[in-house]
């Protein structure tokens, strides 16, 4: 049975169950997608989330399972609400997540740099390789299998590996 | 009764989502057909942006729709605004809808476009209409790629080989005649801009103009200045071209109404 004194961080470490699917090592906290849980007096429970990009096609998948989750869990009334402003940054994910995407072989964003300045040829951003950690890589593509990655091989171990980029 | 003010202002933003979804549908025909592997997966990402975008803009004007004129008989959402509205109902520029042609003429197609719709949403974040705030606030992140990116490749195909810059004036040749519209303002946006929902063209037309000549003067491409400009797609009155895409567009939810995946 669900009370009333169900707190916030009780459905965080619920959401910490749903997965992003097209990054299936990081869960919706990690990535810094879920921006307010509210429990309202009349018992909705309202999840905010916010798209990375506008097109990522995982956002309807991801919203989904946060409601079969919830409603597996007991909850009767669930709102998903998707809001764009200020639109999502790649600062907001997780010291965690950034660990677990270079564990799964993803270079984690660095901290903001410039890449989303308008300036023409910029120099590629130093990423560090997933595999061998090493700083001598460079970029194949800036972009990716999916909007939030581009491609980059390693000078190295000479593996390529996607990076999350800077957003 | 819809009032003449939301009237306006969902044409506004039907204009701004059809831009986008049309203009995305095109790239996305390079699907699997790109010159090299790493550019088909650029064009295509930028398309997924373009009608990610779109569907923000749709989802909206559906909302305004709705609750302007709630008959309960028949809800507009963003895929019977994209998938069941007929050709004079789009509004999107001439621009968008012109064919891929070569490597060159989609390129520029996506800088002229680009630059354009990046000062579009850098003025749009402005807007006193909170939603169109945002979309235009979540979409200049990525437009800024976009920009970067084709900026990049009109200087590479205009700086590059004999035959490279030939098909960078083909080009401009086949699109010069479309780029007038994109800055004459079409009823609903001088509404909208009246309102401030909307932003203002002729603030744009400058900053369009300085960007895509200081484009121009590094890819060694001449800038074409004054010539005879065709508009109308804002209006409804669209190229030849748009019908065929909208045939491949909404073939599946005509022949099957409401499918889904
Ligand atoms: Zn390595």
């Amino acid at each position: 049975m669900i009370t009333r004194e169900i707190d916030k961080k009780t459905i965080y470490s619920y959401l910490e169950q749903v997965q992003d699917p097209e990054v299936p090592a990081l869960n919706v906290i990690d990535m810094g997608i879920v921006r307010d849980v509210l429990l309202h007096d009349d018992g909705c429970l309202e999840i905010i989330i916010t798209p990375t990009y506008s097109g990522c096609p995982a956002m309807d998948v991801i919203s989904m399972n946060i409601r079969i989750l919830l409603s597996t869990i007991g909850f009767k009334k669930i709102e998903i609400t998707q809001v764009l402003s200020p639109p999502w940054t790649t600062d907001w994910m997780s010291e965690e997540g950034k660990r677990k995407l270079r564990n799964y072989g993803i270079a984690p964003p660095n901290p903001k740099q410039q890449v989303c300045s308008d300036k023409l040829f910029a120099p590629n951003e130093a990423v560090q390789c997933p595999h061998c950690d090493s700083w001598h890589t460079h970029r194949v593509s800036e972009f990716g299998s999916t909007p939030c990655k581009s491609l980059y091989v390693c000078d190295d171990c000479k593996e390529p590996f996607d990076y999350f980029k800077c957003h | 009764m819809r009032s003449q003010s939301t009237n306006h202002l969902i044409n506004y933003i039907l204009h701004l989502a059809d831009d986008s979804l049309i203009l995305g549908h095109r790239n996305s025909e390079w699907c699997g057909h790109g010159p090299v592997l790493e550019q088909d997966i650029a064009i295509t990402n930028i398309s997924l942006d373009l009608i990610g975008q779109g569907r923000n803009f749709y989802q909206y004007a559906a909302k305004l729709t709705n609750e302007s004129t709630p008959d309960p008989s028949f809800a507009a959402t963003e895929d019977t605004l994209a998938y069941l509205r007929d050709i004079r109902q789009f509004k999107n520029c001439l621009l968008v809808e012109q064919p891929n042609g070569d490597w060159a003429q989609t390129i520029l197609r996506q800088f002229l476009f680009s630059a354009y719709q990046f000062y579009l949403y850098q003025q749009l974040q402005n807007s006193n209409d909170e939603t169109l705030a945002a979309i235009a606030e979540k979409s200049l992140k990525e437009v800024t790629y976009h920009l970067r990116w084709s900026s990049e490749w009109v200087i590479r195909l205009g700086d590059g080989t004999s035959e490279s810059h030939q098909r960078m004036l083909n080009a401009i040749d086949e699109l010069w005649v479309y780029t007038g519209e994109l800055l004459i303002a079409a009823s609903y946006e001088l509404r909208a801009m009246s309102t401030q929902q909307g932003v203002d063209l002729t603030i744009l037309k400058p900053k369009w103009e300085e960007k895509v000549k200081d484009i121009f003067v590094e890819a060694t491409l001449p800038w074409p200045g004054e010539r005879f400009q065709q508009i109308g797609g804002k209006e409804g009155k669209h190229s030849e071209h748009l019908g065929y895409i909208l045939a491949e567009l909404q073939y599946m939810q005509r022949a099957y109404p409401g499918c889904e995946w």
